[in-house]
């Protein structure tokens, strides 16, 4: 107590030398002035009043308060309508200096008021900031704030951009103050020639926020202003529609990553095993919940090991997935090979069971699993933008896939494995325990779910429910490819997902689903045991 | 196949029934009223509706520490439909004729309230239905505490044109009932608001869409038109969470093109990393961030009842609190529990809301409510933004229809007709249902 009342009034003291100090300016007085208007705003107008104001005035000092206020942190104490930059920490709010920065104590939250902040006025924000950051030492704010001015086009700010485009030493940002530039000239009264160069700039920036740009500009234009900005329209539109064929693909492919995963335990239990396992999704299930909790145990207990957290899943969701598979196998399974209905009936009891337990333990309501900083935002390729957490999915799909066909090629288990699926009793003659077989090959399907599960938690729901969502894809991804060949899983899961991307923006995503459903149908009438079918004596009984 | 299908239904009803038998309370000698609750406790819409049966179960204790009604306690009796819309149909009429309740508090979508309608027409009994709807419909057993179309949606849409000054319209939905007729409502709407054609997409996705990419990119490329843009959600459920997480991967933020969400509570969110959606928005008549001394105290009951500091309250509970609670008073006004004492007593009834004022049961079977607009918080919660002035009253039949603008219902005498036509003057007509 004594400490944090020493405290207070050292920060008093700070904010007292600081004041004292930097020679407080009758601007900074004014710009006070205007801040403490915020106390007085009672809606969002009248907010917005007090940013144009402080906007108006120019100072680059007025950063930090606007910012604070978009983020929502800006506070007023209600004892004296004092305007402060306020952090939470618990049931409290630490304040600070709205110009300066410097500590100014603490109020309990019931002590402060948040001065409220819509999209309208965050917007309003960003416009004024963009101005004001436009000569920041940091190239990368001088490149964010050419961009909200490039999509806020102000024929007032000419100037300062020439100004700014003339002092600019790094080229990346240089072009995107010009391409700013020729946005303001396209918004202002410049003779026609300064505008024709202007969409030759405008142009070859070529994405959609040129597009948007130019559309707007073409609707208002006359004369050969039209004309040149239908061309360049017509020109962006062509390119576009290059990159939105790749962009496409790529959906596709990361659509059929996530199948594949989905998919390459069944290929295991359903494909080389033969069972018809209608738990599949819930070992997903059961791989994503313990996801949950690791990050769980995480943030209670190790909030620095949060990036690590998927790692430290994996192993895990694989152990408890597979440990649950193998009592399924050894509890039921077992004694039901040969009879496929049964086993149908089974499993799917137990999927049933399985999703009531996770219910009744963890509540039937969504887990949240937060996404590691290395799986958030995404990056532009051309016009292509690819989102990291479907790269590394992608990237992690094809790990596991590759990594279970060498267990199943290139070591003594995977042998037996094969042998016992080409022909059992000749696999039991040789000495093969083909129960055992069974059951471990059993329990590396659910474990190899498990840890799809870890990676569908990243893009999914963690509800009781996920499992579902995916069985019905799954199987049809496995008997598609050819039932027992991992490579056919491999395939299937790909072209199914290029072929519901491709159809998704002609038919809707509702249709879309049918249409592959039906079409995966045909082809099974045409080959009834996929795209590769296994050839041998025992797969024909 | 068809065998296959009908062995599993029966097996997941008798696993349904025996969990419903379960559930009954223990035998009592006290006479006392029975309430039904019908909410599914398993399958895919536990999510939601597990909440409302805690909600009834809190509501009905609180209700007998002050001694009950008509000097009589209450009893709840709990049963689970299992998320199986003939199974509601079943279980209703088991709560009406052997539970013999007096009045039943419960369904979610649509669906499963089509399903028990005839049930409760045929046994003559109340159903109070909590939650957001399409409208097109009143019926003289039912009661509908929830939203109609013009207490969430119109309000939602007039906000965005009004103070974001959005031009261009992406309806997105979840493939059903309830989506389907909102929007067709909305396009009406915004059509005779002088929106053109062209400025409105509208796109449907399955149950439970995970992969949002084709569907946010065409969000992306209709609002980089020139005009500004905003997504009317009526997205269902789970589908939720994967279409925020892509909107924020791909970069659109709150400020170029917000959605606005009209199935996204305070419940969906609490399992929800909430960063990528501050300030989207959402449409309700209550939120739990409403600062009023109702509200809070009616909080803090719910966190004690549930002895979780962290439950959330949302939208549908406070249609249960303020449909129990005008039950109760029909009740003791009627001085019976008769269901058509009860439900002539009921019209005109008020009874505070929790968020400051008063909701009043009209005679369409609606009731009266505030329209809020809220910003999604980085805890979850929402924050008021907006709201309308006074109360809006429930609006049974669009007027934004064709088929349905000259329909009103109104269940006191003489009329007593849940879809009287002005126009031909007769009882009878039929909305776009």
């Amino acid at each position: 107590m004594g400490r944090s009342a020493a405290l207070t009034v050292l920060a008093f003291l700070l904010t007292f030398l600081a004041a004292f100090i930097s020679p407080a300016s009758a601007d900074e007085a004014a710009l006070r002035a205007t801040i403490a208007k915020f106390a007085q705003a009672k809606n969002f107008q009248a907010t917005e009043s007090v940013v144009k104001e402080l906007a108006a005035a120019g100072d680059p000092a007025v950063e930090k308060p606007l910012a604070a206020l978009a983020e929502g942190d800006l506070y007023v104490r209600k004892s004296d309508a004092a305007v402060f930059i306020g952090r939470e920490s618990g049931q409290a709010v630490k304040l600070a200096d709205p110009l300066t920065g410097a500590e100014a104590g603490e109020a309990a939250k019931s002590e402060v008021t948040k001065v409220r902040v819509n999209n309208s006025l965050r917007r309003a924000i960003r416009e004024a900031l963009g101005s004001l950051t436009l000569g920041a030492e940091d190239p990368a704010a001088r490149l964010a704030a050419a961009q909200t001015m490039f999509r806020t086009p102000d024929p007032d700010a000419i100037e300062a951009l020439d100004a700014a485009i003339a002092k600019e030493g790094v080229a990346s940002v240089k072009t995107a103050l010009e391409q700013a530039r020729a946005a303001a000239a396209l918004a202002s009264d410049l003779p026609e020639a300064d505008k024709l160069a202007a969409i030759q700039v405008v142009a070859a920036r070529g994405d959609r926020d040129a597009l948007s740009l130019l559309t707007g500009f073409q609707a208002r234009a006359e004369g050969p202003q039209k004309e040149a900005a239908a061309a360049a329209i017509s020109t962006i539109n062509s390119s576009l529609a290059i990159w939105a064929a790749g962009q496409n693909v790529w959906y596709g492919i990361s659509l059929g990553s996530v199948l594949l995963l989905a998919a390459i335990g069944l290929a295991i239990t359903f494909g080389v095993m033969g069972v018809i396992n209608m738990a599949h999704g819930e070992m997903v299930m059961l791989g994503a919940y313990t996801t949950y909790v690791v990050q769980n145990v995480i943030r209670t207990s190790a909030p620095n090991l949060f990036d690590w957290s998927l790692a430290i899943a994996l192993p895990l969701a694989f152990l408890v997935a597979a440990a649950v598979g193998f009592a399924i196998e050894r509890g039921i399974i077992r004694f039901l090979y040969g009879r496929p209905l049964e086993t149908l009936l089974a499993t799917w009891g137990v999927s049933l069971i399985l999703q009531q337990a996770v219910r009744t333990v963890f509540g039937p309501t969504n887990r949240e699993v937060g996404n590691p900083s290395w799986m958030s935002g995404a990056f532009e390729l051309g016009q292509l933008s690819i989102t990291w957490n479907r790269l590394w999915i992608l990237c992690f799909a094809l790990a596991v896939f590759f990594v279970l066909l060498f267990v199943m090629k290139k070591t003594p288990w995977g042998l037996q494995m094969r042998a016992v699926t080409a022909n059992r009793r000749m696999a039991s003659s040789m000495g093969i325990r083909t129960p055992w077989v069974d059951a471990l090959t059993f329990a590396l399907g659910s474990g190899i779910a498990g840890i799809a599960g870890v990676a569908l938690s990243q893009i999914d729901n963690v509800s009781p429910n996920l499992g579902q969502g995916y069985i019905i894809d799954s199987f049809m991804v496995v008997v598609f490819g050819g039932v027992g060949n991992l490579w056919g899983t491999l395939v299937g899961a790909f072209s199914l997902g290029v072929l519901n991307k491709f159809l998704e923006p002609y038919a809707g995503a509702v249709l879309g689903k049918i249409l592959v459903l039906v079409l995966i149908i045909l082809f099974i009438q045409k080959r009834p045991r996929g795209l590769f079918a296994l050839k041998g004596r025992a797969v024909e009984a | 196949m068809r065998g296959l299908t009908t062995t599993i239904r029966s097996l997941l009803a008798a696993g349904a029934l025996s969990a419903g038998l379960m559930a009954a309370p223990a035998w009592s000698q006290e006479e006392t009223i029975k309430v039904g609750v019908l909410h599914s406790l398993s399958g895919t819409m536990a999510i939601s509706e597990t909440t409302l049966k805690d909600t009834m179960l809190f509501l009905i204790e609180e209700q007998n520490k002050k001694g009950g009604v008509l000097g009589k306690k209450l009893e709840a009796v709990v049963v689970d439909p299992a998320s199986d819309w003939p199974l509601f149909a079943e279980k209703a009429r088991e709560l009406i004729s052997v539970n013999k309740a007096s009045a039943v508090f419960g369904c979610w979508t649509s669906v499963s309230r089509k399903s028990v309608l005839p049930v409760f027409e045929e046994l003559n009994n109340l159903l109070f239905y909590p939650v957001q709807y399409e409208g097109e419909e009143s019926q003289r057993n039912v009661f509908y505490t929830g939203a109609a179309p013009n207490q969430q949606a119109i309000p939602a849409v007039d906000y965005l044109m009004n103070e974001e000054g959005v031009e261009r319209w992406v309806l997105a939905g979840t493939d059903y009932v309830y989506p389907q007729t909102t929007n067709k409502i909305l396009q009406a709407y915004l059509e005779s608001k002088g929106v053109a054609k062209e400025d409105i997409l509208v796109n449907y996705t399955p149950f439970g869409h995970s992969d949002w990419q084709t569907i946010v990119t065409d969000i992306k490329n209709f609002g980089s038109a020139g005009k500004k843009t905003a997504v009317v959600s009526t997205i269902n459920g789970d589908a939720n969470v994967p279409f925020y997480k892509e909107l924020a991967n791909q970069g659109i933020k709150a400020e170029d093109i917000p959605v606005v969400a009209f199935s996204v509570g305070e419940e969906e969110l609490a399992g929800l990393d909430t960063a990528p959606l501050v300030g989207h928005l959402t449409a309700w008549n209550y939120f739990q961030s409403v600062d009023t001394p109702e509200n809070a105290e009616f909080i803090a009951a719910w966190k004690g009842y549930t002895k979780n500091d962290k439950r959330v309250t949302n939208d549908p509970m406070e249609a249960h609190v303020i449909g129990f609670n005008m039950w109760v008073k029909a009740v003791e006004k009627a001085g019976t529990t008769d269901p058509d004492a009860v439900i002539d007593a009921i019209i005109g009834v008020s009874v505070p809301n929790l968020s400051g004022g008063y909701s009043t049961m009209m005679p369409n079977h609606h009731i009266t409510k505030p329209v809020l607009i809220g910003e999604i918080q980085a805890d979850g919660q929402m924050e008021t933004v907006w709201q309308t002035s006074g109360l809006v009253v429930g609006d049974e039949w669009s007027d934004y229809l064709p088929d349905s603008k000259d329909l009103i219902a109104d269940w006191r005498a003489p009329l007593s007709c849940g879809n009287f036509n002005v126009a031909t003057g007769k009882c009878g007509g039929k909305g776009i249902n």
